[in-house]
């Protein structure tokens, strides 16, 4: 996609490329409520990097033992989810300037004010919905997504349930960007 | 029914309250008046206090006692038993500490059942039945099962571990009386589904057959043929290999079931084959309890309508159902009084069994994706509120979620004032009410407070040792507690050792409780059957101490890896009249 390539290259986002551990949108000082120090990690569980906003935990703590208690057995059987069920739409979501991608499920959300507010939150910038009167609402972002037809249309236009439907990937672009999609 | 071989002198002439022989036992009836009175005692509390009154009594209720409980196997000694029971025909174990089941036990701590079954076959010939949970059997002991006891009936295994299928080929060869094979949350070596074919092709004694968790094929003509034969078959859970038409065919064979447990939902169905599905559910007039439904969707629920509405236990928790569908399904169920769901029928679902199941007496709701970090999806605090406000009669949950308030559960405890069973599991250890950021203490200071007849408490959230005074002050009902990630000093401990009157089993992890809190419980803990205390601050010196001032208490340590060598970080103490174990593997230590 040539026009996502452009904006990563004219970017000079430093603090996007600046070497830390975290993924983006993770702020360094996380609340921690609790000192306790969950040393123990689960071979048998997925270690990857959690994020995490709403636990007073530190954001790069492994699971623990036996935590939650649920039995083995039933855990077992409960991830042998099919792909094609209809428990989740998983999408891409980029954000321009930021080096990682994220994936989201659209189906857990309701309405397009959910989305974004959930789309706020995980990259930590405001986002705008395009509409005809108050244009992408002063933010700096506007959300695009690519449709079945591989198009890249500008998020609102259509009824939400026909979105998620049509929805492939979603992309925040910058505002600037945007411009030739309504927002000035 | 055999009376004591050793009749008292009194026998034929009962002595009344003038007799002046007080070496004489003060018993007014003949022995086998007193046992045949005792024979019909059945409650082991009450036989327990019947054997405490005198020496007669005691005598008398031992001869009688056909039914042996045994909830902790350490605490007693397969001959201490043999000696005190003759007349044994029915028996029940249970082995590891609950939280073997979360991983928190590593393989081969013990509890295998295999030296009482050999002692079994000396004294107890006659045995009939054997329940065993958290245990530790093997091919060898379900051979000895199998072989030495002709009368052999009924064998339930739950959460035990050490077999094959190779052992169940011994049960199903050899036991021609067999009326139950019961295998429930098992992990076994699953070599192929070939046990089922080793009944013999006239049996047909079975009532209960549950191999809903083994994994592997069964020989379907075999398992037909054997369903036929069982005219009295009442309990009947496949496993996941059985398909839709499979499960058709069996009904058709076995309209009479009580209990059912479906195989995997997966399959494509033609349009005849569903309305047959259909039919075959609704000829079942007697189901009460359906379970299994793997991989279920909205298209073939409908198909289960008909059979809802006698259900009264439905076990959904194999099955993740959203809400809409699940809705419509409960909305068939207005007589269910057990319900057991996954979280993603979300707090909408919850409303809608609120709204349908006016009879509920008991809820559980798990996790889907316990391991879910990032999304937290399920339910919330609204969907438990909603079940409490149109289910009066609830009285025993678990629910898992990630977010709850203080005032929601108080709402709750305030519909349901009943509750006998409370476990509530707040997901990410130490979450504070998402709302106000405040502790959880109030929450559970409700529970206590409000729900005089609590026999079962699970906490979780952010708890200080507030939540303790209060289950110390309030909870005089409490039998069993389980803490994790709680509490804030040693004081929150003592008050539930020192308050709570009918403590039997407490269960601790990750707390900053130390061994001025364990060595407060002294006295205490002869009067439970066990204290699982891991990763808290327990030093090895204090258990030892505990250890040498209370002789009849087993005091037993396992160690981390990586912990320095003064911590005791995993410590189980529980009572035993058979001394310190004698099979206790290297990482478990006994003080």
């Amino acid at each position: 996609m040539e026009r996502a390539s452009a904006a990563y290259e004219n970017d000079l986002n430093l603090k996007a490329t600046e070497l830390r551990l975290g993924l983006p949108g993770t702020d360094e000082s996380s609340e921690k409520q609790s000192s306790r120090n969950y040393k123990r990690s689960s071979p048998e569980m997925d270690n990857s990097c959690q994020k995490d906003e709403q636990k007073c935990v530190p954001a790069s703590k492994a699971q623990v033992v036996g935590w939650p208690p649920v039995r083995s057995y039933l855990k077992n059987v409960l991830h042998q989810k099919n792909d094609s069920d209809l428990s989740g739409m998983f999408v891409k979501v980029s954000m321009d300037g930021a080096p990682y991608l994220r994936k989201i499920d659209i189906k857990v959300y309701k309405n397009y004010p959910d989305l974004l507010k959930a789309l706020e939150n995980m990259f930590k910038c405001s986002i705008g919905v395009y509409s005809e009167r108050e244009g992408c609402n002063g933010s700096d972002f506007s959300p695009t997504y690519e449709d079945k037809d591989g198009d890249w249309m500008l998020v609102g236009d259509v009824p939400w349930d026909m979105f998620i439907t049509s929805c492939k990937r979603l992309r925040i672009m910058k505002g600037s960007e945007a411009k030739g999609l309504g927002c000035l | 029914m055999q009376t004591d071989p050793n009749p008292k002198k009194s026998k034929d002439s009962p002595s009344n309250s003038d007799s002046t022989e007080s070496t004489q036992s003060a018993s007014p009836f003949p022995d086998d008046v007193l046992g045949k009175v005792l024979s019909f005692l059945n409650s082991d509390k009450d036989r327990s206090s019947v054997s405490l009154v005198c020496k007669d009594w005691y005598n008398a209720e031992r001869w009688t006692r056909t039914k042996l409980f045994i909830g902790n196997c350490y605490s007693v000694s397969p001959e201490i038993v043999a000696t005190r029971f003759p007349k044994i025909t029915s028996v029940t174990l249970k082995g590891k500490p609950r939280f073997s089941d979360f991983n928190l036990v590593p393989q081969n701590w013990g509890a295998d059942v295999h030296y009482w079954l050999v002692m079994f076959a000396k004294v107890y010939p006659f045995l009939e039945e054997l329940r065993l949970k958290r245990m530790t059997v093997s091919d060898e002991s379900l051979e000895i099962l199998a072989t030495a006891f002709p009368g052999f009936r009924a064998l339930s295994l739950m959460s035990c571990d050490g077999f094959s299928t190779d052992g169940l080929k011994s049960v199903a060869t050899h036991c021609r009386n067999l009326t139950e094979l019961d295998i429930q949350d098992t992990d076994i070596d699953d070599f192929n589904g070939g046990w089922l074919s080793c009944f013999p092709e006239n049996f047909g004694s079975l009532e209960v057959l549950n191999f809903a968790s083994l994994d592997s094929e069964v020989n379907f003509d075999a398992l037909e043929r054997l369903v036929s034969r069982c005219k009295s078959l009442r309990v009947l859970k496949v496993n996941k290999s059985i398909t839709l038409d499979q499960l058709q065919r069996l009904l058709l064979r076995a309209p009479q079931l009580m209990e059912l447990g479906t195989g995997s939902f997966q399959q494509e169905l033609l349009p005849g084959q569903f309305g047959d599905l259909e039919s075959a559910f609704s000829n079942c007039k007697n189901l009460r309890t359906l379970s299994g439904l793997w991989e279920v969707t909205s298209v073939y629920l409908p198909v289960l309508y008909a059979a809802c509405t006698s259900l009264t236990f439905l076990n959904l928790s194999y099955a993740a159902l959203r809400s809409v569908e699940f809705g419509n399904l409960i909305a068939y169920c207005p007589n269910l009084r057990r319900l057991w769901v996954l979280d993603t029928v979300e707090d909408k679902g919850l409303e809608a069994v609120g709204s349908s199941c006016p009879l509920l007496e008991e809820l559980r709701v798990f996790p889907a994706d316990p391991f879910d970090q990032q999304l937290h999806r399920g339910v919330t605090e609204l969907g438990f509120v909603a079940v409490s406000r149109g289910c009066s009669k609830l009285h025993y949950v678990l629910y898992f979620c990630w977010q709850m308030t203080n005032a929601a559960v108080a709402t709750i405890v305030q519909n349901c004032p009943n509750f006998t069973h409370f476990r509530l599991c707040i997901m990410n250890p130490g979450r504070p009410d998402y709302l106000t950021n405040e502790p959880m203490d109030e929450a559970f200071g409700a529970v206590v407070k409000t729900c005089t007849k609590l026999q079962r408490l699970s906490v979780s959230g952010l708890l200080t040792d507030l939540t303790f005074e209060y289950i110390g002050k309030h909870a005089k009902n409490l039998e069993t507690l389980s803490v994790a990630f709680a509490g804030s000093s040693d004081l929150g401990m003592q008050c539930v050792l020192e308050g709570c009157p009918k403590l039997r089993k407490l269960e601790i992890r990750d707390c900053p409780f130390g061994n001025a809190a364990l060595l407060s419980g002294l006295e205490k803990y002869e009067k439970m059957r066990s204290l699982w205390m891991s990763s808290c601050n327990v030093t090895i010196t204090a258990c030892q101490q505990l250890a040498r001032e209370m002789p009849r208490l087993n005091v037993e340590v396992m160690k981390d890896k990586e912990s320095d060598d003064s911590q005791a970080d995993k410590v189980y103490v529980y009572r035993s009249v058979a001394g310190p174990r004698r099979d206790a593997p290297p990482f478990v230590l006994t003080l």
